[in-house]
């Protein structure tokens, strides 16, 4: 046995697909919807809610027995608001214009449904490691629905991927642009986000049919 | 062995497998089937679904018809001025060479429309292993009637994919859809592809062709038409009479020029009540009362000349039936028995309020010039929760007749 039993890794792989906190919890899904226009963005945040989950999980386990549950909310908010607040320097400090780009919603990501829940659900009742694992499986979770949204809504919205003109030029009407080709600025708003976290929502659950709910 | 015949042993043969679906559409276009209903006492209405949608689609001809007259006659007529004192019958419109251009613009987009939307359709029937729908034969017709002329067929081809699937297909296909397909295949295009739904370059056929050939370095004068709308919107006058408003010799998405026909269609709609009056009739009254409202506000003296709202507020409030696409899509798209509200009171509300908004947004937001069909996809979500009001309010009511009735 190595470092990871098998229900350890279950932790890990779990809410990568099908567990997944977007696609199945439908949680966090603001920040995914308003940040993902650019693949950088969305990998800048998905990185930024790895280290306050992975964190928060442990240091909210580590505290587990000594939190009153009265005010346990109280508590997990202030372990977030001092991880975040870190991501923010740090971000402010290294990356400032992406720190511009991500605007309020590293600030936000306090309120990130799917942290909070994981403190409620399981750091709450579980050991450091367990915790540790499991929240970096769920923010893997969140990270693979935001690099695939972010994907392709870069790629069709801008015709870039990190920055690069892929696609060509759209001015000097270069590359695919030559054949007529344009950019869909749809994809650039907030309501494709959304239609394409549904896409891939469908497509999971198609290809999984345990995933289907009975109404 | 006729044709008849052929067709039912062929059904026979591709029974249970793959094709059964296309062929089943195909079969049920030329013959009705031969088969009978298996169980039960059964009434048949003459008005099928087919005959329903053909009954849509027959209004809508003339509209084509004329739409392709109008391209090339709008074409023609930024080139070499717009001739004076047109009558609907005036020679200067109905002219083959007015044809040929429009049809060859027009056509294309007619084409593609059908074959990739019913492509969807016969795709997703067949995997869901149900009967082709014949929703989309009203679609596939109203698709090019509501874009402007120079619309790119590959752009036309991601819309209607986007339109038909995410707009009908995932809530379950015809009859289940909460959007009008038709008009989110035209959302999508305007906010996809902005560049090509709005702006003075897009109206009029070859106009964005002849201006890049211009920057490439070429001789030719430039051509170009805004709509009335647009033009309006901007803050500039338009050289167009009221005649040529309502019989349709001005600039726009391709069918929805001509207020006369779009009227006449309407009658028969009205006749053969495939479209509910009631909407019709809320609509127009909930768009002139908007209408009034603006004209009161200018006439009061509550907002001056300097106001960006001013020339939009102080346009006539009966002018907004003439231009822009508002009649097409009262007509047209809020009366779709299936995104509309489905009880009477319920049809007054959602027509009044398309009507309203519609004017509202022409004048309140000029990044989009029309806003009719925005007002409709917006009322098309709402009207379950209207009829759900509706409904409930009725209850009540009998529940209090019949305590009042009791005690």
């Amino acid at each position: 046995m190595g470092l990871l039993s098998k229900k350890d890794l279950k932790l890990i792989t779990d809410p990568l697909a099908d567990n997944n906190p977007i696609t199945i919890q439908v949680l966090g899904i603001c920040s995914a919807l308003a940040i993902t226009a650019e693949l950088k963005a969305s990998i800048v945040m998905s990185v930024a809610v790895l280290f306050v989950m992975g964190l928060g999980n442990v240091v909210i386990s580590l505290m587990r027995n000594i939190i009153p549950s009265k005010i346990r909310i109280i508590v997990q908010l202030i372990v977030v608001a001092t991880l975040v607040i870190i991501v923010d320097l740090v971000l402010k400090a290294f990356a400032y214009e992406l720190s511009k780009t991500l605007s309020v919603f590293v600030g936000l990501i306090i309120t990130n449904c799917i942290i909070m829940g994981r403190f409620e659900a399981f750091a709450l009742a579980n050991g450091p490691w367990k915790s540790f694992l499991d929240g970096i499986g769920n923010a893997l979770g969140y990270a693979v629905i935001l690099v695939i949204v972010g994907f392709f809504r870069e790629l069709l919205g801008s015709g870039t991927l990190l920055g690069i003109k892929v696609l060509g030029d759209p001015i000097e009407k270069t590359g695919v642009y030559a054949y007529g080709y344009e950019n869909n600025g749809f994809m650039l708003l907030a309501p494709m986000a959304l239609i394409t976290v549904g896409i891939i929502i469908w497509v999971q659950r198609s290809r999984n049919e345990a995933l289907i709910e009975d109404n | 062995m006729g044709l008849k015949e052929k067709l039912h042993n062929i059904k026979g043969k591709v029974e249970g497998t793959n094709w059964q679906t296309m062929f089943g559409a195909v079969h049920t276009l030329f013959y009705s089937p031969n088969e009978t209903t298996h169980s039960g006492g059964h009434l048949r209405g003459a008005d099928d679904l087919k005959r329903t949608m053909m009954n849509v689609v027959l209004p809508l001809i003339p509209l084509f018809i004329f739409g392709m007259f109008n391209v090339g006659f709008q074409h023609n007529a930024a080139i070499n001025g717009f001739p004076e004192g047109m009558g609907f019958f005036s020679p200067e419109f109905w002219n083959l060479d007015n044809l040929s251009i429009g049809a060859i613009k027009l056509l294309p987009l007619l084409v593609v429309s059908y074959v990739v939307g019913l492509g969807i359709e016969i795709f997703f029937a067949t995997i869901n292993k149900h009967e082709v729908e014949e929703g989309y034969f009203v679609t596939g017709m109203l698709v090019p009637l509501i874009i402007p002329i120079d619309t790119p067929l590959w752009m036309l081809t991601v819309a209607i994919i986007f339109g038909v699937v995410i707009g009908k297909e995932i809530f379950g296909g015809t009859g289940m859809n909460i959007l009008n397909p038709a008009l989110t295949i035209r959302a999508f295009l305007f906010f996809a592809y902005p560049t090509w739904m709005s702006g003075d370059k897009v109206w009029v056929a070859g106009a964005k062709e002849r201006a890049n050939e211009i920057m490439a370095g070429a001789e030719l004068d430039a051509i170009s038409g805004e709509t009335i709308l647009g033009a309006l919107a901007q803050g500039q006058d338009f050289a167009y009479s009221v005649s040529d408003m309502f019989l349709g010799f001005i600039p726009g998405s391709v069918g929805e020029t001509s207020t006369l026909l779009i009227l006449l269609g309407g009658l028969y709609l009205i006749y053969t009540k495939v479209a509910s009056w009631r909407i019709i009739v809320s609509s127009v009254i909930g768009a002139l009362v908007m209408g009034l409202i603006f004209n009161g506000v200018v006439n009061a003296g509550w907002i001056n000349e300097g106001s960006k709202f001013y020339i939009l507020m102080s346009t006539e409030f009966w002018h907004h039936l003439l231009i822009g696409g508002l009649a097409f899509g009262i007509v047209f798209m809020a009366t779709d028995p299936v995104t509309a509200s489905q009880t009477n009171k319920g049809k007054w509300i959602y027509g009044f309020l398309i009507g309203f908004i519609s004017v509202m947004i022409r004048v309140f937001n000029p990044a989009y010039p029309e806003g009719v069909m925005l007002a409709i996809l917006l009322m098309n979500v709402f009207s379950p929760t209207i009829d759900h009001y509706v409904v409930q309010g009725n209850v009540k009511r009998r529940l209090k007749r019949l305590k009042a009735k009791t005690a």
